[in-house]
């Protein structure tokens, strides 16, 4: 039975723990509750990973509506994946949160919080596994609007604004993915991915679907922040609540990314995005500005957490790069940095909300001296950003290292040579924060009033985070295999979904 | 197989002198380096610990002469090193000191690029918290600069070894030499590069001279001994018998003896002698024959022990004295006089006396040199090794012990210092007067070279007697540049100095007009929005302010799905 629903499992926990948690109210038992549930979500979704990694594709018909008709959930190493990251994260996000948010978020709201998380979570887990557009629009607002309410449960004001901000343009950013579909399925008559993706060839050079491509393309490039349309990012990681952060910053913005892939590589076609319409050209520009933009205003920033978000979308930047390079290494590259990216951000954000825990700001002055007095805490951010960095025995280093493999495989020198300078900008922001740690004396009020470490509810979820980057930078069998898997898989595709067609006719 | 990773037991007494203290701390100190050395002698020729890593093989340990020679000198060099720190209470210092040794270890038992890399770059990071140990603003710049040269050093290797892995489709660490097709070359060249940033070439030798002397007095004994020559191991390997490194290696002789000349800081002369004799290193890896690498290699050995010595004589001094420039010292002979006398024959040794253990590297360099007909580079090391014994072997001693008396009474420096450099003279000795018993056995090419007869031993002594008598001629007369509280201005000037006023300059104009254009702009819409808004009341340009950023990112939006579809609309065209 249950081996049967598999596939819809990391969707439906979640999404059916969340009224319930609501109920529950606000006491440790809601958060056991939706920890656990977290937990189970993440099982399965190892569990589905290891079945596409050994059986390849799982269909799934929702409702038992046979696709394309009824709603499809497709379940391949790509999404399966990602998927795992985002379960991972949720859950360690969660254990975390149960004291992080006793400081940043109003008592009477600690169950909403319960709530939106969850929701988000199944919001982020259906749009990693449908196999339909317009489902994936459904689990997009879904995910969406979780999202804004956990950004406004902050107790500082200034989220509230963060998160109209957040709403205005991710509402237009899914009003764009609608369009898109919208046109599409006016051309086509069908919102199965791959039957899109079977019947778009006919109409291949039709302008209403590359309008719709240009909708989908700009509306996704939103949810992901690609630079020029990433302004609402670092306000909402700013002031959202740090536990927020940590989970949104590690798992909202890559599951934009992979959608960006999956419409790019199952619906349009390869060939068509990248060599008839030059997209690869574009994305390519974007991303290296956005490394380049961002990682200079991180430098110049004061608050730690709107560095880390600016960061943030310098690395997307790295995973946007990736798959400009259209090829099996480069979509590698992404897939890896996916995940990594996750480990990383997840244990920064995590040692910030800490600080803040203990300090009650996050401004890098409120770090000066805290070496001594959080060590593990600090330590923790050290390796982590040790990790951003790029340093080796650190995943880190492994994304930078397939990165630059795949830009040297079609010669590209000088992108090669720019990621390794965009490293370099992260030792900037990342070692202002180190030298305050480590290399100055704490301020005067901090001084006197002794600063603790934070609890261990806070620091085992950290050091999961943390010691995950350290294992994955030295054992990579697990990502890169997956990674290649998803990767091999996305670049054959088109002729799988031809075959597929001729299947149901 | 029952030995551990040849690193492995440096690092771990590293981990233990975290969390020990007191004596508990000082016997595991002890114990890393001996453990380390007799686990090297379980080790046969071959690969240990070979494993896959990203579809590469990766060789963590990879055993050989050369490498064996440089894992025992690195555990000798790290023991001597241990028991002049033992004094110190200072856990940064005694952690760093070892990891730092450790890495060395791994580094030179690396079978493959990566492996190298990843100890190279932790040589940089656990070395550095040696120079910031001294816990002065100066010491922490200095410790700045270090780490950024010696990281540059790794993003090159590094992005030599991308290359050389996408072109040979291996990691592995073997000759790799100058001479390649295509985009290989330019790999070849960045690790040549890497390799001669970290064994200080001339021009990129400054983070040397600059951080050595910034060093706690222990933490130099650690610095002078590992990172340099790592470097020197690297070049043997990698790059013997380039004809450009013998060109570069006289340079790195000659040039540092003029700095050290008038150098007050007798631990900035030493660390200019250090690349002096680094340079007579890769003089011989620069001319590939057995005898010549043999000499490097052999060299690089006794340069451990002998720049070692003397840098713990001068840290001594230091450490008892709290001076160390030249100007300030004097007549400690008669309170300090067996670090005098251990001085000294560190001093015989760098300057190549007759049975002290310069002689017999240096020699064997020199007559390479000879034989493969490279007249004027002899004739130039002949100089080198002159000038060595004038600053390193005279001036270090006379300076500090003898000259003029300043009046500093003081007593010997603590019973482990003089231990530990007691041995380091003993080893000078033992290795000048038996080479063929100690150092020449563990030599890793075929030779048989005999440095006692008649000609070797009788140039020797002429030179460094006419180099004594000009050193007391120049004295005498006056003519010797005196001992001045100075700054000796190198090459790092234009760097430090002369670089940052152009790029300021430049960045203030750019900064500037950037800043009219922003100005300009922002004048424009303040104006516009007082214009179309009443002033006197405020809120709506508040309610305005708070608004319009949300549209400037509907305006991108809007833009970039414009730009979008045109593009979309002129390939349709097309």
């Amino acid at each position: 039975m249950l081996e049967q629903h598999l596939a819809a499992l990391p969707i439906l926990i979640p999404l059916l723990a969340a009224p319930i948690t609501f109920i529950l109210g606000r006491s440790w038992f809601t958060w056991l509750f939706a920890t656990s549930t977290s937990a189970l979500a993440c099982f399965f979704s190892w569990h589905l990973l290891a079945a596409a990694l050994s059986d390849g594709v799982l269909s799934y018909a929702l409702g038992g509506w046979p696709p394309p008709w009824g709603i499809e959930l497709r379940v391949d190493t790509a999404n399966a994946f990602v998927l795992l990251a985002v379960s991972t994260l949720s859950t360690l996000v969660l254990v975390y949160a149960k004291d992080s948010i006793e400081k940043e978020i109003e008592a009477s709201k600690h169950s909403l919080f319960y709530t939106a998380h969850l929701l988000c979570l199944a919001g982020l887990s259906g749009m990693l596994l449908t196999g339909d557009a317009f489902n994936l629009f459904v689990f997009l607002e879904v995910s969406s609007l979780a999202t804004y309410t956990l950004v406004s449960l902050a107790s500082d004001r200034r989220c509230l604004t963060a998160a109209f901000r957040y709403l205005v343009m991710g509402t237009i950013g899914a009003t764009f993915i609608l369009i898109g579909v919208g046109m599409l399925y006016m051309m086509t008559g069908t919102l199965n991915m791959l039957d899109l993706a079977s019947r778009i060839d006919v109409y291949e050079s039709s302008r209403t679907i590359n309008t719709g491509m240009a909708f989908i393309i700009v509306g996704v490039s939103i949810k992901l922040a690609l630079f020029p349309l990433h302004m609402w990012l670092p306000p909402a990681y700013t002031y959202a609540p740090s536990a927020v952060s940590a989970f949104l910053a590690s798992t909202a913005t890559k599951v934009a990314v992979y959608v960006m892939i999956r419409f790019i590589f199952t619906v349009f076609e390869v060939e068509h995005v990248f060599e008839e319409m030059r997209m690869d050209l574009i994305l390519m520009v974007l991303a290296i500005v956005a490394i380049f933009k961002s990682s200079y205003t991180a430098i110049v920033q004061s608050n730690v957490k709107t560095v880390l978000a600016y960061s943030s979308v310098a690395q997307i930047g790295y995973m946007i790069l990736g798959l400009s390079l259209v090829s099996v290494t480069g979509l590698m590259a992404s897939f890896i940095h996916i995940f990594n990216h996750a480990l990383m951000k997840g244990a920064l954000f995590m040692a910030v909300g800490a600080v803040f825990y203990r300090v009650g700001s996050v401004d890098i002055k409120a770090f000066r001296g805290l070496g001594k007095q959080m060590p593990l805490t600090m330590a923790a951010f050290t390796i982590a950003g040790l990790s951003i960095i790029g340093v080796p025995l650190t995943v880190g280093f492994i994304s930078k290292w397939y990165l630059v493999t795949a830009a040297l495989e079609q010669n590209h020198w000088v992108i090669a040579a720019l990621v390794l300078a965009g490293s370099l900008l992260a030792v900037v922001y990342i070692g202002r924060v180190i030298e305050a740690a480590y290399f100055q004396e704490p301020t005067e009020s901090q001084a006197h009033n002794k600063i603790k470490e934070v609890p261990w509810l806070m620091l085992t979820p950290m050091w999961v985070l943390v010691l995950a980057n350290i294992y994955f930078g030295v054992d990579t069998s697990l990502t890169t295999e997956a990674a290649n898997a998803a990767s091999e898989w996305l670049f054959q595709n088109t002729e799988m979904a031809t075959t597929r067609q001729e299947v149901i006719k | 197989m029952s030995n551990m990773i040849p690193f492995l037991p440096l690092m771990l007494g590293a981990l233990a002198a975290l969390f020990l203290r007191g004596w508990a701390r000082n016997i595991i100190m002890l114990a890393a380096p001996i453990v380390g050395a007799l686990n090297l002698m379980g080790f046969e020729h071959g690969v240990f610990w070979a494993m896959e890593f990203m579809g590469y093989s990766l060789e963590l340990v990879k055993v050989d002469k050369l490498s064996l020679m440089f894992g025992y000198l690195f555990h000798l060099a790290a023991l001597i090193a241990v028991i002049y720190a033992l004094h110190v209470k200072d856990t940064v210092q005694h952690v760093a000191g070892l990891a730092y040794a450790s890495s060395a270890v791994g580094a030179v038992f690396a079978g493959d690029l990566l492996t190298l890399f990843v100890f190279w770059e932790l040589l940089a990071l656990t070395s550095v918290f040696l120079i910031w140990a001294r816990r002065t603003d100066r010491a922490y710049a200095s410790g700045l600069r270090y780490l950024i040269i010696q990281v540059l050093s790794g993003v090159l290797l590094l992005a030599g070894l991308l290359i050389f892995a996408k072109v040979n489709n291996s990691l592995l660490f073997s000759h790799i030499g100058l001479d390649h097709d295509g985009i290989a070359q330019i790999g070849a060249w960045l690790i040549f590069a890497a390799f001669g940033i970290k064994s200080a070439f001339p021009f990129v030798h400054n983070w040397l001279t600059d951080s050595y002397p910034e060093s706690t007095p222990s933490g130099t004994i650690f610095l002078a001994s590992f990172t340099t020559k790592v470097a020197v191991y690297a070049f043997a390997r990698a790059f013997a018998g380039e004809e450009i490194l013998v060109w570069i290696g006289v340079t790195m002789a000659c040039f540092p003896i003029f700095f050290a000349v008038i150098e007050n800081d007798l631990r900035r002369v030493l660390a200019y002698s250090l690349i002096n004799q680094i340079g007579f290193m890769i003089v011989g890896i620069g001319i590939g024959t057995s005898l010549a690498l043999n000499g490097a290699v052999a060299h690089a050995f006794n340069d451990v022990i002998f720049k070692g010595l003397l840098m713990m004589t001068m840290g001594a001094v230091l450490h008892m004295t709290g001076k160390i420039n030249g100007s300030e010292l004097g007549g400690l002979y008669k309170s300090m006089p067996k670090t005098t006398i251990l001085c000294i024959v560190g001093a015989a040794s760098i300057s190549a006396f007759p049975l002290f253990s310069g002689f017999v590297s240096k020699s064997m360099i020199m007559a390479a040199a000879v034989k493969e007909g490279y007249d004027y580079v002899w004739l130039l090391l002949l100089f080198a090794a002159a000038g060595v014994f004038h600053h390193a072997g005279i001036k270090i001693p006379y300076f500090a012990f003898f000259a003029h008396d300043s009046g500093i009474r003081t007593t010997e420096p603590p019973k482990n210092m003089l231990i530990a450099m007691t041995i380091a003279a003993i080893a000078c000795v033992v290795l000048g007067s038996f080479p063929a018993q100690t150092v020449y056995a563990l030599l890793p090419w075929e030779h048989d070279y005999q440095p006692y007869d008649v000609t070797h031993v009788l140039t020797q002594l002429q030179l460094l007697f006419f180099s004594a008598l000009a050193f007391v001629w120049l004295n005498q007369r006056n003519l010797y540049p005196p001992e001045l509280p100075s700054t000796n201005l190198d090459v790092d000037w234009f760097y430090r100095k002369l670089a940052p006023n152009i790029v300021k300059k430049v960045a203030c104009k750019t900064y500037g007009a950037y800043e009219k254009l922003e100005n300009t702009v922002v004048i424009s819409i303040k104006h516009m929005l007082q214009s179309s808004y009443d002033e006197e009341s405020g809120k709506p340009k508040g309610y305005f302010a708070k608004l319009w950023p949300i549209e400037t990112m509907v305006v991108w939006v809007a833009g970039l799905l414009a730009a979008y579809l045109m593009l979309y609309y002129i390939i349709g065209l097309l």
